[in-house]
C-alpha cells in the first residue's frame, strides 16, 4: 500500500481516471488514441487538455478498433503510447491487442471495467477478468495485467506498465474499475520523465535513414516452424515475467487461516470485512493480487505455508479469478467464492458474513440471491486460538 | 474546540444534481488532504448529467480506507426528500443528519432512524437566497455539519474551502465563506 | 549494341547485378532500390507486381527510402512488408490507415504509405479509410481495386460490378440484395481533409506511366504536407476472374473502366488552393465557427 500520510504539500486530491492520465504523461507517454465511453471519460478529457500543451498528440479515433491500431502504429514507430476504454470498448480492442502481442509492439491499454455482458451497465464491475488474463484477443499470448486498488496505485501502476511494456515488448493492461476510476483520493505523483531520455528502440519502424537494414513489424508467419519458434521465444519472455513480476499485498496474512483473495474495488470492501473479522477474533487475512497476470502464485504458496486452510475469492463478477486461486491452491486448501455482479457492490457486512460462515464450517453463499456452493465443506476451524490472540 | 475534532467521518452528501453536493464533498475531502489523513471521495455516477439524483461519499480516517462506498455513514447531508428517506435509516447510532428542508419539506418525519441520531433540519436553500447567496445552500449545510461534528479544525476547513474555489472563480470565495459562517452560526 | 559500363551504375545496382553484366550486355532496366530481393509471390499476370514496382520507383526517385514507412495489408499483398526495403509494418485487415496515423503522428517527418486492396480498404476498413481521409492525415494510400477478394479465392468484393459472378455471388452480383459497388475515389473526393485523389489503371504502357506519375504526385502531396492523398489503381485478378491476363485487361477495359472512370477526382492545388485546409475553409465560407482562426 502506498503511504497515504505523506506531507500534505506532496499530495494532491485527484480522481483515479485523471491520475491514470497524469501519471502516464509523467511516464513519458505523449500519444493517446481513444474513443468515448463511460466510466473512463475523465481520462481522455484530461489527455485532450494536457497532451497538446506538452508536445503530445491526443486523437479521438473513429472507433476503438481504429484507436488500438493507432496505438499499434505509434508503438511500432517507437513511442510510448496508450489507449483507454471500458468493457464493451475493450472487446473492440482485442484484435489490435493480439496483433501487438504477435508483433511484439509495446503499448498500454486501460480498461475501466463496467458490468456486462453486452452493453451491460456502467457501474463498477470486474467482469472482464477472464478477458484480460486469458489474453485479450485471438492467439497464443498473455500480457501483464495490473490491478490498482487505490488512486495512488493508479499512478504507480500505470507508470510501471509503460516500463514493463517496453522491457518485455508487450501490450500491458491496467485493469481498473468504475470505483477506482471515479473516486478521489490523495496521491503523490511520480516524477515526470522526458521521453527523450528513455531507452531507444532499435527495432522500431521509424525510417532506416540509410543507416541500417529495414525493420519489419509483423505477426504473419506462413511457415509453421517459424511461427512456433516466435511463439516459443515469446513464452520464454513470459516465463521471465512470471518469475520476476508477481506483485501482491498481504494484509494480516502471517497467521491467517482464512484468506480472502480480492483485487481492485473488491479488495477495498474485503479489506474492511477482514478487519471486522479480526475484531471478532477470526484469523482472517487479505491477499490482494496487484498483478493478475502473472498471477501471484508464490504468495498463495506462502500463505498456505503460513497455515491458510480456507480461501475465499471475493469478486465483482460471477466467479472468474476464483479459478486462478484454485489453480494456485492446487487442492491444498478449500476455495470458495463470493461475488456480486452487474454493478452491484457487496457490503463489507456481506463479505464478513461469508468469512464467519467459513470460520464456522457453514456453506458460503456464492453470490447474493444464488444458491449455496454445494461443495464438500471442510470441518470448522478451531477458533480458540484466534480468540486467545484477541485480535 | 480546535483540537477535539472527530477522528473518523463517513459522510454521505445527497440531493439533486446541481445542488453542489459533490463540491461540498470535495471541500470536506480537502480538509483530510490538508491534515494528512486518509481520504476518499466517491461520487455516484450515472447517465443523468443534470437534475437527477446525485450523491457522494466522503471518508476521512486515520487508517487506510476500505470501501469508499459508505453503507453505515456517521453523517449525512440530505438536500431532498428521497435522500432523507434513502440515507436516513443507514446512519449509525449517534450520527448526524443535516437536512435542507426547503426541498425536503417533511424533514426526517416518518424515517426510521437509529437511536441517538441528531437531526438538524432548516431551510438552507431559502436562507441562501434571502442572503443573496443563491446556490450556496450546500455550503450552509456543510457549515452546520462541521459545527456539529468538528470533523477538522476551523483553520483547515477555511483553507479547504479556499482551495476548492478555482482561481478563475475567486469572486465566489467571499460568498462561500459567508455561507459557511451562516451554517456554523445556525 | 552500345556497351554500358557497369561502373556507372549506382552502387547498389553494382552490388546486385553488376557482376552479372557481360561485356556485351546493356542494362535497360533494373530493380528499384526500394524493392527488396524477395521474389514476388503474386500469380502470373497479376497487376500487384507492377504497382509494387511503381511505388518503389517513386520512393527511389524522391530519395525517401530512409524516411519511408509502409503499411502492408491483409489480402494478396499481405507479404508486401517483405518486398520493400523501407521500414514496413504489417497491419490487421482494414486497419492500415489507423496504423499509418499512429506512425505519422509519432514521426511527422516520415513518409507513410498504406497499400490496400478493395476488401481491405472499401469493406472491412471503410471507417478507418473515411476517417483518416477526413482528418486529412498526411499519408498516402495506394488502393488496388480489382473487384474481387483474391487471397481467399474469389469472393464478391465491395467493388465487384453488378452481375459480376464470384464465388459468393454465383448468379452474379444482385444489386437488389447485395447492393451497389462502392466508388471510393468519388466518395473520398467529397471529404475536406483530402488533398489529392486520382484513379488510374495499368493495362497499358501509357496507363502505367500515368499511374506512376499519380503515385509520385501522391507522395509529393504528403511530403509537401498538403493533406491526405490516395491513388486508386483499377487492376485485374486473372486467377479469380478466370481469365488469361490479356483477357482480364480486355474485361477491365470493357467493364471496369466505364464503371470506375479514370481521372483526377480531387486536386486542391489544381483547384487553386495551397492545401486541403485552405480548400476546406473556402468550402465552409458561410459557416462562422468554421472560419474562426485558432491563432486569434
Amino acid at each position: 500500500m502506498a503511504d497515504n500520510t505523506k506531507a500534505a504539500e506532496e499530495r494532491v486530491l485527484m480522481k483515479g481516471n485523471e491520475v491514470l492520465a497524469e501519471a502516464a504523461m509523467r511516464a513519458g507517454c505523449r500519444f493517446f488514441f481513444g474513443y468515448p465511453i463511460t466510466p473512463q471519460t475523465e481520462l481522455a478529457a484530461y489527455m485532450a487538455k494536457r497532451l497538446p500543451k506538452i508536445g503530445g498528440t491526443f486523437l479521438q479515433a473513429e472507433s476503438e478498433v481504429a484507436a488500438i491500431n493507432m496505438v499499434y502504429g505509434a508503438g511500432a514507430a517507437g513511442a510510448r503510447v496508450m489507449t483507454s476504454s471500458s468493457s464493451p470498448g475493450v472487446s473492440l480492442k482485442s484484435e489490435g491487442a493480439s496483433y501487438m502481442a504477435g508483433a511484439d509492439v509495446p503499448g498500454v491499454i486501460v480498461n475501466v471495467m463496467r458490468g456486462g455482458p453486452g452493453l451491460g451497465g456502467i457501474q463498477p464491475s470486474q467482469s472482464d477478468y477472464f478477458q484480460a488474463t486469458r489474453a485479450l484477443g485471438h492467439g497464443d499470448y498473455f500480457m501483464p495485467v495490473l490491478a490498482p486498488s487505490t488512486v495512488q496505485e493508479m499512478a504507480d501502476l500505470i507508470y510501471l506498465a509503460f516500463d514493463l511494456a517496453d522491457e518485455y515488448r508487450t501490450p500491458t493492461m491496467i485493469l481498473a474499475d468504475g470505483m477506482i476510476g471515479q473516486m478521489m483520493e490523495p496521491v503523490s505523483l511520480p516524477p515526470a520523465r522526458d521521453p527523450k531520455t528513455l531507452p531507444t528502440k532499435p527495432w522500431a519502424t521509424a525510417g532506416h535513414k540509410g543507416e541500417r537494414a529495414h525493420n519489419v513489424i509483423n505477426s504473419l508467419y506462413l511457415s509453421p516452424e517459424k511461427l512456433e519458434d516466435t511463439n516459443r521465444e515469446r513464452f520464454e519472455r513470459y516465463e521471465k515475467i512470471r518469475a520476476t513480476q508477481q506483485r501482491q499485498e498481504l494484509m494480516m496474512c502471517d497467521d491467517a487461516e482464512i484468506v480472502v483473495v480480492a483485487f481492485g474495488a473488491a479488495s477495498r470492501i474485503a479489506r474492511t470485512a477482514v478487519r471486522d473479522a479480526r475484531a471478532k477474533g477470526i484469523k482472517a487475512g487479505l491477499l490482494r493480487p496487484i498483478t493478475l497476470w502473472p498471477y501471484p502464485t508464490d504468495a498463495i504458496d506462502k500463505v498456505i505455508d503460513n497455515g491458510a486452510k480456507r480461501f475465499l475469492s471475493v469478486e465483482l463478477n460471477m466467479g472468474q479469478m476464483v479459478e486462478d486461486v484454485r489453480l494456485a491452491v492446487a487442492g491444498r486448501a478449500s476455495v470458495d467464492f463470493y461475488g456480486r455482479t452487474g454493478g452491484v457492490l457487496p457490503t463489507p457486512e456481506e463479505v464478513l458474513a461469508q468469512i464467519e460462515a467459513l470460520a464456522e464450517g457453514r456453506p458460503v453463499a456464492p453470490s447474493a440471491g444464488g444458491s449455496a456452493t454445494g461443495s464438500v465443506l471442510p470441518a470448522p476451524i478451531d477458533r480458540k486460538s484466534s480468540y486467545e490472540r484477541g485480535e | 474546540m480546535a483540537e477535539d475534532f472527530n477522528h473518523e467521518l463517513l459522510c454521505v452528501l445527497s440531493g439533486f444534481g446541481g445542488q453542489g453536493l459533490l463540491f461540498a464533498g470535495k471541500v470536506m475531502a480537502n480538509t483530510g488532504l490538508l491534515d494528512g489523513r486518509h481520504v476518499s471521495w466517491m461520487p455516484s455516477y450515472g447517465p443523468e448529467m443534470r437534475g437527477g439524483t446525485a450523491n457522494c461519499s466522503v471518508s476521512l480516517s486515520d487508517e487506510a480506507i476500505g470501501t469508499p462506498f459508505i453503507t453505515k455513514p456517521t453523517a449525512v447531508i440530505a438536500m431532498n426528500q428521497p435522500s432523507v428517506e434513502k440515507f436516513g435509516p443507514t446512519i449509525v447510532s449517534g450520527g448526524t443528519m443535516v437536512i435542507d428542508s426547503t426541498l425536503a419539506m417533511n424533514g426526517a418525519e416518518g424515517v426510521d432512524l437509529a437511536d441517538g441520531v441528531n437531526v438538524f433540519a432548516f431551510k438552507a436553500t431559502e436562507m441562501a437566497e434571502e442572503a443573496g447567496l443563491k446556490g450556496l445552500a450546500n455550503i450552509i449545510c456543510l457549515g452546520k455539519l462541521w459545527a456539529e461534528t468538528h470533523f477538522c479544525t476551523r483553520e483547515t476547513l477555511d483553507a479547504a474551502l479556499a482551495k476548492c474555489v478555482p482561481p478563475s472563480k475567486q469572486h465566489l470565495l467571499e460568498p462561500n465563506r459567508k455561507a459557511l459562517q451562516m451554517g456554523i452560526d445556525l | 549494341m552500345a556497351k554500358t559500363n557497369p561502373v556507372t551504375l549506382p552502387d547498389y545496382q553494382v552490388e546486385r547485378i553488376g557482376a552479372q553484366i557481360g561485356a556485351d550486355e546493356t542494362i535497360v532496366s533494373a530493380r528499384p532500390h526500394a524493392l527488396s530481393d524477395a521474389i514476388f509471390n503474386y500469380c502470373p499476370g497479376c497487376t500487384h507486381g507492377i504497382v509494387n514496382r511503381l511505388v518503389a520507383e517513386c520512393i527511389d526517385e524522391l530519395g525517401i527510402e530512409g524516411t519511408t514507412v509502409g503499411i502492408a495489408p491483409v489480402g494478396c499483398s499481405v507479404m508486401a512488408y517483405d518486398f520493400f526495403n523501407c521500414d514496413m509494418i504489417e497491419a490487421a485487415h482494414g486497419r492500415a490507415p489507423a496504423v499509418a496515423t499512429g506512425v505519422k503522428r509519432v514521426h511527422p517527418e516520415n513518409v507513410v504509405f498504406a497499400y490496400q486492396g478493395d476488401g481491405d480498404l472499401a469493406s472491412i476498413g471503410t471507417a478507418e479509410t473515411v476517417h483518416a481521409a477526413t482528418r486529412g492525415e498526411k499519408i498516402t494510400v495506394i488502393f488496388i481495386n480489382n473487384a474481387i477478394y483474391g487471397m481467399t479465392g474469389g469472393q464478391m468484393a465491395p467493388t465487384s460490378l453488378p452481375n459480376q459472378v464470384t464465388q459468393t455471388s454465383p448468379y452474379g452480383r444482385d444489386v437488389n440484395s447485395a447492393g451497389y459497388p462502392v466508388r471510393i475515389s468519388e466518395l473520398l473526393s467529397t471529404l475536406d481533409g483530402v488533398a489529392y485523389v486520382e484513379r488510374v489503371t495499368c493495362d497499358s504502357t501509357a496507363h502505367i506511366r500515368a499511374a506512376k506519375k499519380a503515385i509520385k504526385k501522391a507522395f509529393q502531396t504528403q511530403i509537401d504536407g498538403l493533406g491526405y492523398s490516395m491513388v486508386e489503381v483499377v487492376a485485374t485478378c486473372p486467377t479469380n476472374w478466370g481469365m488469361t491476363p490479356q483477357a482480364a485487361f480486355q474485361w477491365l477495359r470493357d467493364n471496369m473502366l466505364p464503371y470506375y472512370p479514370l481521372g483526377v477526382y480531387k486536386d486542391v492545388v489544381a483547384d487553386g488552393y495551397a492545401n486541403a485546409a485552405e480548400a476546406a475553409l473556402e468550402r465552409a465560407k458561410d459557416c462562422p465557427i468554421a472560419q474562426q482562426n485558432k491563432e486569434d
